[in-house]
């Protein structure tokens, strides 16, 4: 459990990190099916 | 310098112009009775949008480019304007996706479909043999769908979908199911179990134990590539890392429900009046609906979580299911009742039996009992000494108990 | 989103269309696009690479479709990366080939 928060933790900050070393990437893919949708 | 890009997750959150994944139910007749239907279909609602309708609401798919829309029900096969509608779709630049059992995938159907790039096709299955499907499905509903996968593979519909229902009976067949959708070239998708529509019934049976889940969270890890979720699992991203996909609830913010008489509700998996928008027969058609309703408006503002804010898991989980909450009993601010750190299993304890909200309509077929699938039975179970937990247990450990005596 | 900028084999002189099977909505940061043949979904996070998309097969060369969109030239290597990003994943893809 402490693990898994700790985990958490690292990963924000490597975001936060990347966010500022590297300029807004204006293209996303989106991985998405269904969004719970059914089908 | 740079334009501020917001991460899409929460660009998502304040909804969109249209959804992206809009499911519509096109009828509640259904020839099957599947003991966990999220739409308690079975009989056709007198009150079911006619062809002209549909068309309408194609029309305005359209011109709000709705990408595709997913169809189903009920089984929306029966109807008899089926193919007529997906036809208008795709000539209308609305891509479709339909599901189904299989009843009407012949083969010269298959060879239609197989020449569509815009239609794609989903077979349910939710047992990886006949013994686990049919004690969900009812009897024979295995023997259609195996039929309607070959008949798709022989017409050389390569891609088309294979969704299964995860419930505490087929999670052991996870590699099999994998098998099947190997074996006709076919994309596997899991999904998950609700107690929405007749799942309410069979909620507490049916859906997978804590162990389970776990089992579950760590296949998909280690299988899951080029298998799809439904993006329903964001509940168990709590265990480690996000599975793929956008882990929140798109309910009114990306995605909604419009039912066979044009209601049109926040999520498939919330067809009660408490997650009704508006209808598609009101003036300013579903456009109207989907952009200025009180109901989305009030899902598109911020949610801060509630009680679940404080959570180390909360960014990953995103307090989870608001359908599986809400037919459960539990507040929507508070955690999933498959919360992966128990916290739901323990807010569910002190839940009254009878209190969780029924839903709000009931479409089941009546009285022809021999449709209905047998009464589930137990053991099933790989370790066969597990007892079932029943259902007036209320201690709130009693399924870890229960798994903790079996391998 | 990796920290190395990938060397961009993007052509920004080259002729580029988008895919014929793709489908463009805007919204209000940008838009959404999806591609029927992959069945993916993109998502372009500024309303100035929407317009460089949409114009990309009336101009001559994607730099000039990026110029005419109004990208300032210190922000054209941001461009290039998305269009290269949108090239890998067969969104846009060469002319006349």
């Amino acid at each position: 459990m402490a693990q898994a928060a700790t985990d958490l933790i690292d990963e924000s900050t490597a975001d936060a990190v990347d966010e500022d070393l590297v300029e807004d990437v204006l293209v996303e893919e989106v991985s998405i099916d269904g969004m719970c949708g059914v089908y | 310098m740079t334009v501020t890009t917001m991460p899409l997750v929460e660009q998502f959150q304040f909804g969109l112009d249209a959804p992206i994944c809009l499911t519509w139910e096109l009828t509640y007749a259904c020839n099957l009775s599947c003991v966990h239907c999220l739409s308690s279909s079975g009989r056709r609602d007198p009150r079911e949008l006619s062809t002209a309708e549909c068309k309408g609401v194609i029309n305005e798919l359209e011109r709000m480019q709705v990408f595709y829309v997913n169809i189903g029900g009920g089984e929306p096969t029966v109807r008899s304007d089926f193919w007529e509608l997906v036809d208008y779709a795709t000539e209308h630049h609305v891509g479709v996706k339909f599901s189904t059992n299989g009843i009407k995938i012949s083969p010269e159907v298959a060879r239609r479909l197989a020449g569509s790039d815009y239609v794609d096709v989903q077979i349910s299955l939710d047992g990886a043999t006949a013994e686990v499907n049919d004690a969900v499905r009812g009897q024979g509903s295995y023997d259609t769908a195996l039929r309607a996968m070959q008949n798709l593979a022989d017409a050389g519909f390569t891609g088309f979908k294979i969704s299964v229902v995860m419930t505490r009976q087929n999670v052991d067949q996870l590699d099999a199911f994998k098998a099947i959708a190997d074996r006709f070239n076919a994309q596997l998708r899991i999904t998950r179990l609700r107690p929405s529509g007749r799942g309410a019934d069979v909620w507490d049976e049916l859906h997978p134990t804590a162990a389970q889940q776990r089992v579950l969270y760590d296949w998909l890890v280690v299988h899951g590539e080029g298998v799809l979720t439904g993006d329903s699992f964001f509940h168990l991203a709590a265990f480690g890392d996000a599975l793929p996909g956008l882990n929140l609830c798109g309910a009114g913010r990306v995605v909604c429900l419009i039912d066979p008489v044009g209601d049109v509700y926040a999520c498939p998996f919330a067809i009660h009046d408490t997650f009704l928008a508006g209808n598609v027969r009101s003036p300013g058609g579903f456009q109207q609906v989907w952009q200025h309703s009180e109901l989305f408006t009030e899902l598109r503002r911020p949610q801060t979580g509630g009680a679940c804010h404080s959570c180390s898991a909360f960014d990953s989980c995103r307090g989870g299911c608001m359908a599986a909450k809400f037919f459960t009993g539990l507040p929507l601010d508070g955690p999933d009742p498959e919360c992966v750190k128990g916290h739901g299993e323990l807010a569910l304890a002190r839940i009254a039996s009878g209190a969780a909200p029924k839903p709000s309509l009931d479409h089941s077929h009546r009285g022809k009992s021999e449709r209905r699938p047998i009464a589930l039975t137990l053991g099933r179970n790989a370790g066969g000494n597990r007892a079932p937990v029943s259902a007036c247990n209320e201690n709130p450990l009693a399924n870890f108990a229960s798994v903790a005596g079996a391998n | 989103m990796s920290t190395n900028q990938p060397t961009p084999t993007f052509d920004l002189d080259g002729r580029w269309t988008l895919h014929e099977q793709v489908s463009i909505r805007p919204e209000r940061f940008g838009a959404l696009l999806y591609h029927f043949g992959t069945r993916r979904l993109s998502f372009l996070k500024s309303p100035t690479l929407l317009a460089v998309v949409q114009s990309l097969d009336s101009q001559p060369t994607a730099r000039e479709a990026c110029l005419s969109a109004g990208v300032p030239s210190a922000e054209l290597p941001s461009y290039r990366t998305a269009l290269a990003a949108l090239a890998a994943s067969n969104t846009i893809c060469e002319r006349g080939s």
